[in-house]
């Protein structure tokens, strides 16, 4: 690999493709690092989908800053990057008055910060708002929402993609070297070159910034596991109901409706040392099951369909163990690099606002010119589920793949899994085309479909069926053929 | 989107919707339409490649294929109408049924609808295996159908958790094809699956059958790596200390069959906690008038015979609906005691010959069936072996029931 960058971008996840993104609006030749086989492989893909309205974090924070500002243009976004979104705010609920104290303090924060509508509600006003939440009375936040933070990250990536950037998957930086000027980011398979470099890799932002010169930070992992409900009991929730925060604005177990009516009952917080460790637990499932029942009264085993878990990425002082503010910073110990750090909660709300401020670091640098080309728009494959009667009958005329149901419980269709086959980004494991489409996302969890999609993806792409991957690298789903 | 009128719409085209059909064609009723949403009619029995189906109906044994294709022989003798490769979206309870299809979407108006559309697998994710999320974790069925009908070979050294039928097949094919089956593990006290399945699948081949163990981790990143396993208590608890890891790249789960009722749901069908299957009367219709269901969308059966024989009483039944708009009420309940799961029906009439299936709560010995209205003993079956894996039928006249008073259904020992 010989190809020279203006910017190297490590981390495919939601900032990083946010980053990717807001720099391709200029002239510059953009190549994205990731370890892994797709976008969205971290934390981007693995928490409760909120966007956030800001309340939680201190007045001035850049977290406070960047997520009241993503918070306010998110309708933009999600029309301009065709993004699952719904704005159906947030109870924050309490019972005693402990609680009601913290309430009255988030809420004087969220004003201060900006954020809009903030206000404390009785008992009668939040069995209005939603019926099956838990809690004595709550705060209400009105501009609070959901989206699909996995079609958001690949939204955001696709755009970047369309615009110019190149992506490079199963690349994982090992070490960075700096000479005259020219970035050499080794991989563990390959040598990029490169003027800037900006740092996006979450968990491991902290070894990155290590390997840019930039020492002291340390990152802490906050694991939290989650359950997944199936859509039967999705009919029984609005919106994201949380517990009052603690005193440091940490939210305990929540219950969140999904873009698509699943609910997620999580997460709950510990801490891991092992940043790869996304196993789920009986204890913490328990835990779930306990606490989120406390928030919706639907948390019964029947509805379970899946487990999964999410490590935050929290910068904390290596004294006190304090949790820190994100770091968006261009330092001159490291020049022509921008470090992006504890990118956590609200990373995702945050994503584009922290990306416009790494484009302005690096402009404050040097002269970045205006890229005509760049199209802001992107336009998701449509979706045979969400359609109507008589656009489905529109669709399949046009395309008779359209007419195949290959995913029973989330009704995706043959030409919705070639689209994904064949996705912009050439990520293709089996749960890229799950991450893309829903199939294998329902209550069967693939029984039907994952073998109708192993062989689409054999046939389309000429893949021996060992060379098909479930999801990682060396995540080989077929030792051979039963017979030759 | 013209709308077809049909008498009777029969969705999914395996067992129990291949015996419907000729049964209703064979008692006059020749409008009606197989909706299939696979390339060719047969169900879950194409992937079957192993034998021991129809004993009790043909007396012979055949593989699953071949079992399939002697309904499907006579659909095509009789002319009777299928389409393949459509996909029910939509049932009403006014009986309009929705299908999407490569040739559009097609709707239909039937009189009837019966409802066969199989079961699912229950899958990791409902009972919360613990551990990371690798590749080589496939539920039973879909291990099966990679190796039968996709020709690939899922994993060389396996582990499988629960003892159903589908779990121990598959563990006597995967030896077959070369890899290498560690153990069964099953968390009950009692295996789940027939008795000739744990001689012929896993004695045969020294595969050990544990009972009272789980799985308590997954290990792995990418692939699967090996899993911890340990034992229960009487409570289902693990018991610490006793936990054993297995080295294995393949997990196979066999953990539980579910009917698929979505549809059902859709259309208003009440169904039964207990079976997961629409709550039905003695002529298999539901809730909703017209609306029908049999085989394993209605209670998961252990042989497919039996699914045969349930959709065929229900067709006659269906059949004499279509010809007279109604059925005679059954506003009689079935009830239970504790040592039972369910029964099919779960309503009757108390005036017309039925078939009462059941299953025991746990394996018993020298026990007996007895059932009852208002006290009075009706029938009573005596059993050297009751198995919570075999369902129990008994067949009972309406000479020996009253009109008047709810069933009661006891095992004692």
């Amino acid at each position: 690999m010989t190809q020279q960058f203006d910017v190297l971008i490590i981390g495919a996840g939601a900032v990083g493709s946010a980053v990717a993104r807001e720099m391709a609006r200029y002239q510059l030749k953009i190549g994205v690092l990731e370890k892994e086989m797709d976008v969205a492989c971290g934390n981007s893909g693995r928490n409760s989908g909120v966007l956030h309205g800001g309340f939680t974090y201190k007045t001035g924070s850049l977290k406070a800053q960047c997520c009241v500002e993503g918070n306010r243009e998110f309708d933009r976004v999600a029309r301009e990057l065709d993004v699952p979104f719904r704005r159906c705010g947030k109870v924050v609920v309490g019972f005693n008055e402990k609680d009601m104290a913290s309430l009255k303090r988030f809420q004087a924060r969220g004003e201060a910060n900006g954020a809009a509508g903030l206000e404390i509600i009785d008992k009668k006003r939040l069995q209005e708002l939603d019926p099956s939440a838990g809690g004595e009375f709550a705060m209400y936040s009105p501009n609070s929402g959901i989206l699909d933070p996995i079609a958001y990250n690949i939204a955001l990536a696709e755009n970047a993609k369309a615009n110019g950037v190149d992506f490079f998957f199963d690349q994982c930086v090992t070490a960075i070297e700096h000479t005259d000027g020219i970035y050499a980011v080794k991989t563990d398979r390959d040598v990029f070159k490169t003027r800037w470099v900006v740092n996006c890799a979450g968990l491991y932002s902290g070894v990155i910034s290590n390997m840019l010169g930039i020492g002291g930070y340390v990152i802490r992992g906050f694991k939290g596991e989650y359950i997944v409900l199936d859509k039967k009991a999705g009919a029984f929730i609005n919106m994201p109901v949380y517990p009052a925060p603690n005193e440091n604005g940490g939210f305990a177990t929540h219950a969140v409706p999904t873009v698509d009516g699943n609910v997620l009952i999580g997460p709950d917080s510990y801490i891991t040392e092992d940043f790869e460790d996304f196993g789920v637990t009986s204890k913490h499932i328990e835990g779930l099951i306990e606490d989120g029942s406390k928030m919706f009264r639907y948390v019964k085993r029947e509805y379970f369909i899946r487990n999964f878990a999410g490590i935050r990425a929290k910068r904390v002082d290596p004294e006190t163990g304090e949790v820190l503010d994100f770091v968006c910073e261009a330092r001159d110990e490291a020049p022509n690099t921008v470090n992006l750090v504890g990118i956590e909660s609200p990373g995702l709300t945050s994503a584009l606002p922290l990306a416009r401020r790494a484009v302005a670091l690096m402009a404050a640098r040097e002269e970045l010119k205006p890229n005509p080309n760049f199209n802001p728009v992107r336009k998701a494959v449509c979706k045979f589920s969400r359609m109507s009667l008589a656009e489905k009958e529109e669709l399949i005329k046009k395309d008779p793949n359209y007419g195949e149901i290959v995913c029973r419980c989330e009704n995706v269709t043959r030409s919705e899994i070639l689209a994904a086959i064949h996705n912009p980004l050439g990520a293709c494991t089996v749960e890229s085309i799950k991450n893309r489409t829903r199939a294998t996302m329902g209550r069967c969890q693939g029984g039907y479909c994952e073998m109708r999609i192993t062989k689409m993806i054999e046939e389309e792409q000429q893949k021996k069926e060992t060379e098909i991957l479930y999801s990682r690298k060396n995540s080989y789903m077929f030792t051979g053929k039963v017979r030759k | 989107m013209a709308v077809q009128q049909r008498d009777v719409i029969i969705i999914g085209g395996g067992p129990a919707g291949l015996a419907a059909a000729v049964e209703l064609y064979k008692k006059g009723i020749k409008n009606l339409l197989i909706i299939e949403r696979e390339r060719s009619l047969g169900g879950i029995l194409r992937q079957c490649i192993h034998d021991g189906f129809g004993l009790t109906r043909f007396q012979q044994t055949l593989s699953g294929p071949e079992y399939a294709q002697r309904f499907i022989d006579e659909v095509e003798e009789l002319e009777i109408p299928y389409i393949t490769n459509a996909t029910v979206i939509d049932i009403t309870c006014n009986k309009t049924v929705r299908a999407v299809s490569p040739k559009g979407i097609l709707e239909y108006r039937a009189k009837a609808v019966v409802l066969t559309m199989g079961c699912r697998e229950r899958t990791r994710g409902a009972i919360s295996i613990p551990g990371t999320r690798p590749s080589g974790i496939y539920t039973a069925g879909v291990a099966q159908s990679y190796i039968n009908l996709n020709n690939k070979m899922v994993g060389k050294e396996v582990v499988i958790l629960g003892s159903g039928d589908i779990g121990m097949i598959m563990a006597r094919r995967l030896t077959l094809e070369g890899a290498k089956v560690k153990a069964v593990f099953e968390i009950q006290p009692y295996p789940s699956g027939l008795p000739r399945n744990i001689e012929q699948c896993l004695n045969d081949y020294g595969i050990p059958l544990c009972l009272n163990h789980t799985i308590t981790q997954i290990k792995g990143t990418s692939r699967l790596e090996g899993v911890t396993v340990a034992r229960v208590d009487e409570q289902r608890k693990v018991i610490p200390g006793t936990e054993k890891d297995y080295s294995c790249d393949t997990l196979i789960l066999s953990v539980g069959l579910i009917p698929e009722n979505e549809l059902s749901l859709a259309a208003g069908i009440d169904l039964d906690g207990r079976t997961k299957g629409a709550v039905v009367d003695e002529n298999g219709q539901t809730n909703v008038k017209g609306i029908f269901a049999a085989g394993n969308v209605l209670q998961v059966h252990d042989l497919v015979d039996f699914v045969s024989t349930e959709a065929e009483r229900m067709a006659d039944a269906a059949a004499r609906y279509v010809s007279c708009n109604s059925l005679e009420a059954c506003g009689l309940n079935v009830r239970t005691d504790g040592n039972i799961v369910y029964t099919v029906p779960q309503k009757i009439s108390g005036k017309k010959d039925f078939v009462l299936s059941l299953r025991v709560k746990k394996p018993m010995r020298n026990c007996e069936i007895r059932i009852s209205q208002n006290g009075e003993v009706k029938k009573t079956v005596k059993m050297k072996k009751a198995l919570p894996a075999s369902m129990i039928q008994v067949p009972l006249r309406k000479e020996a029931l009253s009109d008047r008073a709810d069933l009661e259904v006891a095992v004692t020992c």
